[in-house]
This record gives C-alpha cells, structure tokens and sequence, in this order.
C-alpha cells in the first residue's frame, strides 16, 4: 500500500470522524486526492467500518465477556476455515482469532448474564464436533482496547503559558 | 552577608534603613521580569482557555523510558553520578550526534551531561563572557540569552530578522552589529518563537563572518529533531566549525522530556573543561535517574521520537493553513512546533491582541514583542496541542479576526 494511504488509515485510526479536508490539510494533499484515497480504501475492505470505541462500564445495560481458548481438530482440506466460520457466524460471538500455541482459536464471547455466557459455551460452542475443549475466562474489567486507554488518568499537565 | 530580616530588627542598631532590593545585585535588579508571566497569569484567570502558549511537547514522554527511571529508582541509583554525566549517556549522545547530524565528538572530554539545554546556555555564557564582550543575539529569540548574557556583565546585542527572510540570519544583518568588542554569536535553530530554519547554503556565508571575525558561536539545536521537509544542519558539521561552536541541545523537545532537565553541550576539550569546572560548583551533576531515564529515550525511543515528530508535522500543517485562512500573514515555519503570525493587518499591538485574545475568546498565546526585536507585530502560536483544541483555538481566533476587521 503506498504511504499516503498508510498516513490516511493512521489519522482515521485516531479519529475516524476527521473529514478528508481537515486530513487533507494536516498531510499537505490536494482534498480530492484524499477523498479518492478514502474511497478505494473503503471499496477494498481495508476500511471495514467505522465504529466507536465505547467503554461499555459506563453504560447501565451491563455487559459480560468471556474468552474463550478453543481446541479444535482441523477439518481435512479446509483446515479453520469452516470451524471458525461456523463460530463467528453466532452473534454473541465478538471476535475470533487463531492462535499459535496450546490452544487454536479465541473466541470472545458476549452475554448479558454469567449464565447466558455459560449457556453459549455448553450449548453451542461445545457440542460442535470438531471442538476438542473450551476455557473460558470471565473478562473482569478492560483498561485498554484497540490502544485507547478507556480511563485516561494522566490529562495535560502542562502550564497554561511557557517560554 | 547575612541579611535576614530578622536578623537586622533584632541586632541593638535597631532597623532595616535601606529597601531590600538595594541589597540586590544591580544586575539582578535590573533584570526584566518574564513577559511570559503576565500572560500566564492572565490565562489562569480564566476556566475554559485553550492554550497555544505552551513551549513543551504535549506528549507525556514515553512509557519505555519512564519505566527505565522507575527501574533505576528500585535499583538504587540515587547517588551523584560523575560531574560531566555518567560515561553510558556520554556515549550514546555521541552516537547519537554522529549518526543524526554528522558531527563528532569524544564522549570523555568533548561532551558535557546538563541541567537541561537551559544550564548549558548558562554555562557557556558565563565560561566565555568578559564584563564588556557583545554576545551578539539573532531575535526574535528565545527568552533567556539575553538576560544570562548581562548576569556575566556581557552586553547582549540584538540581530533582527524577518518574516519576509522566514526569519533566517542573514549575513548583512550579521556584519552590521559586528565591533571590536564582539565575541560570541548566540545561534538557535529551528527558532523558538518563529519556527525559522537554516540550511547549509544560509549557513555558509555566517560561517564565512563567525571565521572572519573570530566569533565563538554557542549554537542551541534543541529543536532539530523537529524540522520538516529537509534534514537539520548542524553548525558544528560546517567545515571549519566545530571547535568554534559550542553545541547545546538535550531531550526536552524531541523526546518529550521536559521535567526531566536534562540536556547537554558538546564542543572544543577546553571549553567543556571550563564549562564543568562552573557545573561542579554550581549543580555538580544532573540527575541520576534522569540520566538513565535520557539513556534510554536514545538507546530505544527513536522510533517513537519520529512518530511524535511526525504529529507535529500534521499540526503544523494544520495551525498555518487556518491561520493564513482566517487572514493572518503567516510564513512557513520549517522547524520546532510554533506558528509565529503576523497580526499586524488587525491594527493592534501584540500585547492587545493576545490580552484580548484570552480575555474575549479565551484562547492563551504568546505576543512576540517578549522575544526581543522583530517580535512586536507576532503573535507566537505553540501547535503542540491536540488536533481538536487545535481546530477549537483557530475558530475562536476566526471569530477574533474577523470581529476586529469589520
């Protein structure tokens, strides 16, 4: 990807709100070139979607998240594929990952309840044929996601005015 | 002398006769206080002030290099480290130099670990001045040559610059204020306040007067690392230079390091054993674990240094284009992180329009007449600050401009 994509994906990365003029001026292109840019970043996927990042402690409607380590036997000439597609397909499920190590996908799990997590684990992910085992972990709070600190303690310190 | 107060009401003579500021050194006397601080305390009056008078990164330093320091604090380096700076961060600043800048120098005699760039200066000032000598000061400039200059009993001599030269120093300018009684030529680029860089071809002709005229040159490069579009020159890597130039810089810009005050010089065996010989006396070393804190930033934290420097490259881009948008002349600052305007077309003062700035709109800046000649007619715009006080801060100056010229 050439670097001017790269310096576009890098300033929405911080601040998906940010209009292409504003992008524009802070990278010293012309505002149709960024425009264009965003636009073919978009039509390719590299640009999936643009969502908040939320810190859902906040929020009265409580959430629980699990995750879960996953060991499952590859399927003859699919491998993952088929097994992980068949897990993130659930709409509980938030993300999918596979791994290297002990275990072969990570699975994040959503619910409303301990018990609705735990329902998830045992009545779907589980019985599914290839899965060989499941650990689940009960996320207890997040401090940080996607590198945004969801707390940020340390503010600006600075002097109003200095030399 | 020991003069309490309390002392003198107590002794049988009975009291004070004299005001105690007669006690005071004339120089110190006759010292000008800070401009800054009227503004800083005119900014404090107010709650919702967005400030662009800040001379510091608005990035808190890194965590690798704060971790460094915590580690250092648990391993027990608490004591004084050797006077010119522990020989590791030595070291690496000459690494550091070398590689960056092209300039060499030997970290056991030629390099000297500071209380921050600003002790440096101190330091080289007071290691060169004769009562009398010029030091003779590109302006506008930052704010403190000129007052260490007359601590020493030099006489500060002021070289003006333009917007319409981007603020370099030009060779005439130079030549013009050059006497028999002329010594040290203060240079400091990138500038602080205007932002103004010089290349090798700008540098050439002054280094072409500094020989002529036997100058020392005391060259302050701590804002290098944040020059945009060409690669900083180095006064000390033009041929001829380097025992002349006494190199000052340190981690307060570039790796966002300010609290730490760490900085250091870096020139000729002699002058560095002259500058120590005050340091030992005066600071006797800097901080331990700062140092090691330093050491780290160099040895692991360029990368993230070049992240920083590219933020600030987008915010520039940012603060001029809006301010030549809302009608204000701008040059194109090529260094450090201010934007240095013209607010001359509002036909107001920069006091006036910078105390009605924060009064009326309630954003903080400095005005360039507290850096001395070429100032007045500026208004200094710090654009180390978040892309959204940014915007916010422009928008309000916006409304300012506007408000005056209709």
């Amino acid at each position: 990807m050439d670097d001017k994509k790269l310096k576009v994906l890098e300033l929405l990365k911080e601040d998906a709100r940010r209009s292409p003029q504003l992008i524009a001026t802070m990278l010293g292109q012309p505002q149709n070139e960024v425009e264009q840019a965003i636009a073919e970043l978009e039509q390719d996927h590299v640009i999936v979607k643009y969502a908040p990042v939320i810190n859902w402690s906040k929020v009265d409607d409580q959430k629980v998240t699990a995750l879960i380590e996953v060991q499952i036997t590859p399927e003859r000439g699919r491998g993952f594929e088929g097994i992980a597609e068949r897990i993130y397909l659930y709409p509980e499920v938030k993300s999918v990952y596979l791994m290297s190590g002990a275990y072969d996908l990570l699975v994040e799990v959503e619910g409303r309840t301990l018990n609705e997590v735990a329902n998830f684990v045992s009545g779907k992910l589980s019985p599914i044929d290839s899965v060989l085992s499941t650990k689940t972990f009960f996320i207890l709070k997040k401090y940080k996601q996607d590198g945004i600190i969801l707390e940020e303690k340390e503010g600006d310190q600075r002097l109003l005015v200095t030399p | 002398m020991s003069l309490s107060k309390e002392f003198i009401k107590s002794s049988p003579q009975g009291t004070v006769v004299r005001s105690m500021s007669e006690y005071l050194s004339p120089q110190v006397r006759e010292m000008k206080p800070s401009g800054i601080r009227r503004f800083f305390d005119l900014a404090s009056s107010r709650k919702d002030v967005i400030t662009l008078g800040v001379g510091e990164p608005d990035f808190v330093t890194p965590w690798h290099v704060r971790d460094a320091c915590v580690a250092a604090l648990e391993a027990g380096k608490t004591q004084y480290t050797s006077n010119a700076g522990t020989i590791e961060l030595r070291g690496a600043i000459g690494q550091y130099l070398s590689d960056g800048f092209g300039v060499d120098y030997d970290p056991g005699k030629e390099i000297l670990v500071t209380v921050g760039g600003s002790e440096a200066i101190d330091l080289a000032l007071r290691a060169l001045i004769t009562p009398g000598d010029e030091i003779l000061i590109p302006e506008p400039s930052y704010i403190s040559y000129s007052p260490i200059t007359s601590l020493s009993g030099g006489v500060a001599v002021g070289i003006e610059t333009f917007a319409r030269d981007s603020f370099k120093l030009k060779a005439e300018s130079l030549k013009a204020v050059i006497t028999p009684r002329s010594k040290v030529l203060v240079l400091s680029y990138p500038s602080n306040p205007t932002g103004g860089t010089m290349t090798l071809e700008d540098w050439l002709p002054i280094a072409k007067i500094v020989e002529e005229h036997d100058l020392i040159v005391i060259s302050d490069e701590i804002y290098a690392e944040l020059t945009y579009g060409s690669k900083h020159v180095s006064f000390a890597a033009i041929p001829g230079m380097k025992d002349r130039t006494i190199l000052v810089s340190g981690f307060s810009k570039a790796f966002a390091m300010t609290g730490w005050r760490i900085g250091y010089a870096c020139g000729h065996h002699e002058i560095i054993a002259a500058m120590l010989k005050i340091h030992q006396y005066t600071v006797m070393c800097a901080s331990n674990m700062a140092q090691v804190a330093a050491y780290e930033a160099l040895t692991n934290g360029l990368e993230e240094m070049q992240r920083m420097m590219e933020s600030y490259n987008q915010r520039r881009r940012l603060v001029v284009s809006g301010l030549r948008e809302i009608g204000l002349e701008c040059h194109e600052p090529q260094g450090a992180f201010y934007a240095f305007p013209s607010i001359v077309s509002t036909g107001l003062t920069s006091e006036q329009f910078a105390e009605r700035l924060v009064q009326e709109h309630g954003v903080a800046a400095v005005p360039g007449n507290v850096f001395g000649l070429g100032g007045e007619g500026h208004l200094r715009c710090s654009y180390a600050t978040s892309v959204a006080q940014l915007t916010e801060a422009l928008d309000r100056i916006g409304t300012f401009v506007n408000k005056l010229k209709n």
